[in-house]
């Protein structure tokens, strides 16, 4: 590839980007009345795209290889045992990445 | 027109500052190992630390700044690599329409709070509990900005280092999925249906068995569409009961 290809190339990627992330504010821009079932989809999604972020985080961990995914298994159970704890953002996030990392370096 | 003195100005921003970092703090961990991840990736793949620098500057979408390597190092074909990045990127049409409303009355901020919205930054300006007296607009905008630095950063050094760098982090790339647990659960706590969250997880668990890694996104973003759509009838009867 030559030097504009590639600069082509990186607008491209750019350009994609930037439509994901404007598209429904240009759709819906502010001055008109948002439809309502849209509105209605901006309340209930979030709750669904937290469900499926932790699942997009956890998709490349082997279930039927390696460690099996215990590592992270236990690792995110801590975490909940934590935040139900202590409800602390940090505290819960700290302690789950050591001990997930204390799991993969000495235990596994 | 509200007018605000110099000095104003800045306690609002100092104040938003202060309340936004915190929350910045594991996605410091996280963008910092895979910047540089990414950086000493491009790196390895032979290109200079200016590629990896002003493509997480401009693009700041992670998984897409990975396949992004490869699409430089195939033939060119700019429609795929469109194609391929709307794909790829095509969860960040959700965080826009969940933010329709947040985003409203953030002045020109928004332009760039829209840019930046990367999972991570979408995950806490719309989980976090900004207190009354910061300034939201600003508090988001902070989150996304040190994000931005932290990923920009963390490339370049990767970058400029490539395999210089010693790694005896191994597992720190968990720091990511413990920082969604922890909004997952918060979500939970502060639902009173868990519908949509058992949904989202169910769906997605069940597309990524069946599409695999690669290809799981999309079919299960339609699918949490449709299954949303079919229950609108009770969800919304049980969204009227909570006070917005």
């Amino acid at each position: 590839m030559t030097l504009t290809q590639q600069i082509v190339t990186i607008a491209m990627v750019v350009l994609g980007t930037l439509l994901t992330r404007f598209l429904p504010f240009l759709v819906f821009p502010p001055g008109k009345e948002t439809p309502g079932y849209v509105r209605y989809l901006g309340k209930v999604l979030p709750a669904a795209v937290f469900g499926m972020l932790v699942v997009y985080s956890l998709k490349d961990v082997s279930v039927l290889t390696g460690n099996h995914g215990i590592p992270q298994l236990l690792a995110v159970l801590l975490v909940i045992a934590l935040h139900k704890w202590k409800r602390q953002m940090l505290l819960s996030i700290a302690g789950g990445t050591v001990f997930y990392m204390i799991l993969v370096q000495v235990v596994f | 027109m509200r007018r605000i003195s110099e000095k104003g100005k800045f306690l609002i921003l100092k104040k938003a500052f202060l309340c936004a970092f915190p929350y910045t703090i594991p996605i410091f961990a996280g963008f910092w190992f895979l910047g540089m991840t990414y950086g000493i990736y491009m790196n390895v793949s032979g290109f200079s630390f200016w590629y990896p620098l002003l493509m997480s500057m401009t693009v700041f979408a992670g998984s897409v700044e990975f396949v992004a390597v490869s699409m430089l190092l195939g033939s060119f074909n700019p429609i795929q690599a469109l194609v391929m990045t709307v794909m790829i990127n095509a969860r960040h049409l959700f965080y826009g329409i969940s933010m329709l409303d947040r985003f409203r009355g953030v002045g020109r901020k928004k332009i760039y709070l829209i840019f930046g919205m990367c999972d991570e930054t979408f995950s806490i300006n719309y989980t976090a509990k900004i207190p009354e007296d910061v300034d939201k607009g600003w508090f988001m905008f902070f989150v996304t900005l040190l994000n931005h630095i932290y990923w920009v950063s963390g490339a370049a050094l990767g970058g400029i280092f490539g395999s210089f760098i010693q790694f005896d982090t191994e597992g720190l790339e968990f720091v990511m999925t413990a920082m969604f647990v922890v909004i997952f659960l918060e979500q939970w706590l502060k639902e009173k249906s868990h519908t949509s969250s058992l949904a989202g997880l169910g769906i997605s668990l069940l597309c990524l068995v069946i599409f695999g890694s690669e290809n799981f996104i999309i079919p299960a973003m339609l699918m949490i569409l449709a299954a949303l759509t079919l229950l609108r009838p009770c969800l919304e009867e049980r969204k009227g009961e909570e006070k917005q």
